[in-house]
């Protein structure tokens, strides 16, 4: 569309508005359930469907989740806070307004780091702010009327709002990487995209290089994959490059991405007006931050992920590479904490979650939160390998897929039956050593008489003999010393 | 202070009220009287002192995280002026 030259001459200029749906039991004003996928309309009460003369009163949790975020992202805390109305119309907002914070953002300011990217090392946030979810519609083709789920009214929300400064697509998708990771591990939200419960809306806009004013933005809606956000901003920079190019002006409107085209466009509104027309909500008390409730957030914070990373590094002797690949999730890094308080290979431990373990649950489609094997067992068979009492090979290409369809079975077990126990009794192993010397009288004495690459030839028939079941360092060494005992 | 035609028709746009020709007059002058009346608490000082955004003096009106006895559905579609199997019915809504 835009040629290589064309596109050399603009920035690119990304500002993010990312919705995390919060992971309290209850909904930010009322104490109906705040759970995702139940009956329609079956989590609501006279608050969230907005019936009159109802006083909504502020989840305890919701606000210490959205400090909690706002922690982590070096955030100022608002001690003293009230929230506003944002007044529109639309049949999934039952009382006609959005109770928001929009003076008093509950976090100001604040930055997340991000990684893998040349260009910016991290992106400055505007504000993290608390407000309710709106329910669903749902538009049938070809019907007069639309549909409303009022389960979702309510739920409680952060906003998490970053400067335009982010510069590409790449810092985009490495920023929300970061964004979903952090809400992972402080159990503020479960980051699921597909869901619903971690959107994100991209202004984007382009600018001359060397320009100093902000292009037209243009909101991009509806991605539903970090790599749709990517994609949108991509195409978004694309078409106004290509629009710029041909001496047309940019419109300042509001697009949708289509995830199978890969393209965005315009979105029909009625509301062209965006007047929401703000004030301070009468029906919530102030909210205030004493130094003790912020303390004890702080201090019951969950570690964050370049906590755990350097406690991992000096608690488990990780290099920096094993450190970071075991706290890339945040599920990884707990299954790898647990087995490590069982076993003391650590670098084994690290080894079998990267190798066999990441490989099958990536062809099973499966994440490391329903992966059905214990910490417990993988420990064991890590002691098992250790002792000798099974082969590395016959664990990861037998014993782990058995233990996957039955995870409640002791690893040991599993091997007996599964018939990958090795021998490792010096005994049973000496005499099929002896056998062996016994019918190769002639072999021996040449490896006797100097022809010690006979070790090979030797070890190949007891593993034959044994059909492949004898602890291998076990077995040569009693061979060795045989051979040698003249 | 005068209220023209096009910011008349723009509050009830935004209030989703219809309002005809025959009756801009009227509400012209209604609001202007509101506003009028409004304007008078202009003439206080009030230099200094920090705008009340609520009537109450409580702070931290909190509620914990529990869940109580939803609404049930039955009832909570009960009132509603057209439903459809498990959910509300409102005229369609094209974004």
């Amino acid at each position: 569309m835009i040629t290589k030259e064309e596109r050399a001459k603009y920035d690119v200029v990304v500002g993010l508005e990312v919705h995390a749906q919060l992971m309290t039991e209850s909904k930010i004003f009322s104490g109906d359930g705040n759970a995702f996928g139940s009956q329609p309309n079956t989590n609501i009460s006279t608050i969230s469907l907005g019936h009159p003369g109802v006083m909504p009163k502020l989840n305890k949790k919701a606000v210490e989740l959205a400090i909690r975020m706002g922690l982590a992202c070096n955030c100022k805390i608002t001690r003293f806070g009230y929230f506003d109305r944002k007044n529109y119309f639309y049949p999934d907002l039952p009382k006609g307004y959005q109770m928001t914070q929009d003076k008093t953002p509950i976090c100001v300011g604040g930055y997340v780091p991000i990684q893998g990217v040349k260009s910016q090392d991290k992106v400055t946030l505007n504000r993290i702010h608390l407000e309710e979810d709106a329910g669903k519609s749902i538009h049938v083709d070809g019907q007069p009327d639309s549909l409303i789920d009022l389960n979702r009214a309510g739920v409680p929300l952060i906003e998490i709002v970053t400067e335009p400064e982010i510069f590409s697509s790449e810092a985009a998708g490495a920023f929300l990487t970061e964004v979903r990771r952090l809400v992972r591990y402080l159990n503020v939200c479960d980051g699921n995209m597909e869901e619903g419960s971690l959107r994100c809306d991209a202004n984007v806009s382009v600018k001359l290089k060397g320009e100093t004013k902000l292009g037209k933005k243009v909101e991009v809606k509806n991605m539903n994959s970090i790599k749709n956000v990517m994609k949108a901003i991509d195409h978004e920079v694309q078409r106004q490059i290509h629009l710029l190019e041909k001496g047309e002006s940019i419109v300042s409107e509001t697009r949708t991405f289509n995830p199978d085209t890969g393209r965005t466009s315009g979105m029909r509104t009625k509301e062209e007006l965006n007047d929401y027309r703000y004030f301070p909500e009468p029906d919530l008390s102030p909210l205030q931050v004493s130094d003790e409730w912020l303390e004890d957030i702080r201090s019951n914070m969950p570690e964050l992920p370049s906590e755990m990373k350097e406690r991992f590094k000096e608690q488990y002797g990780l290099n920096e590479y094993d450190a970071s690949s075991m706290t890339d999730q945040r599920d990884l890094a707990y299954f790898f904490d647990a087995i490590c308080g069982i076993t003391g290979n650590y670098k084994k431990a690290a080894n079998w979650l990267m190798g066999p373990i990441k490989s099958y649950i990536n062809e099973h489609d499966m994440t490391f939160s329903n992966f059905p094997i214990q910490p417990a067992a993988l420990a064991s068979i890590i002691a098992l390998i250790d002792e000798g009492k099974i082969s590395y090979t016959a664990a990861s290409q037998q014993l782990l897929p058995y233990l996957f369809e039955n995870p409640l079975e002791d690893a040991a077990d599993a091997a007996h039956k599964l018939n990958i126990w090795q021998e490792s009794d010096s005994g049973s192993i000496q005499s099929i050593v002896d056998e062996i010397l016994a019918s190769n009288e002639d072999k021996v004495k040449q490896y006797r008489n100097g022809k010690k690459g006979l070790i090979g030839m030797f070890m190949g028939e007891l593993m034959k003999k044994s059909k492949g079941k004898v602890d291998p360092q076990m077995a040569n060494k009693l061979l060795r010393e045989s051979l040698d005992a003249q | 202070m005068n209220i023209d035609s096009e910011t008349l028709q723009k509050i009830a746009h935004l209030a989703r009220l219809e309002l005809d020709a025959s009756h801009e007059g009227q509400m012209k002058k209604d609001l202007e009287e509101i506003l009028e009346w409004v304007d008078k608490l202009n003439e206080l000082d009030t230099d200094g002192i920090e705008p009340l955004t609520n009537m109450s003096f409580e702070v931290n009106s909190l509620r914990e995280d529990k869940v109580t006895e939803p609404l049930s559905q039955e009832r909570g579609l009960r009132n509603a002026p057209d439903k459809e199997g498990d959910y509300f019915k409102v005229p369609k809504v094209l974004e």
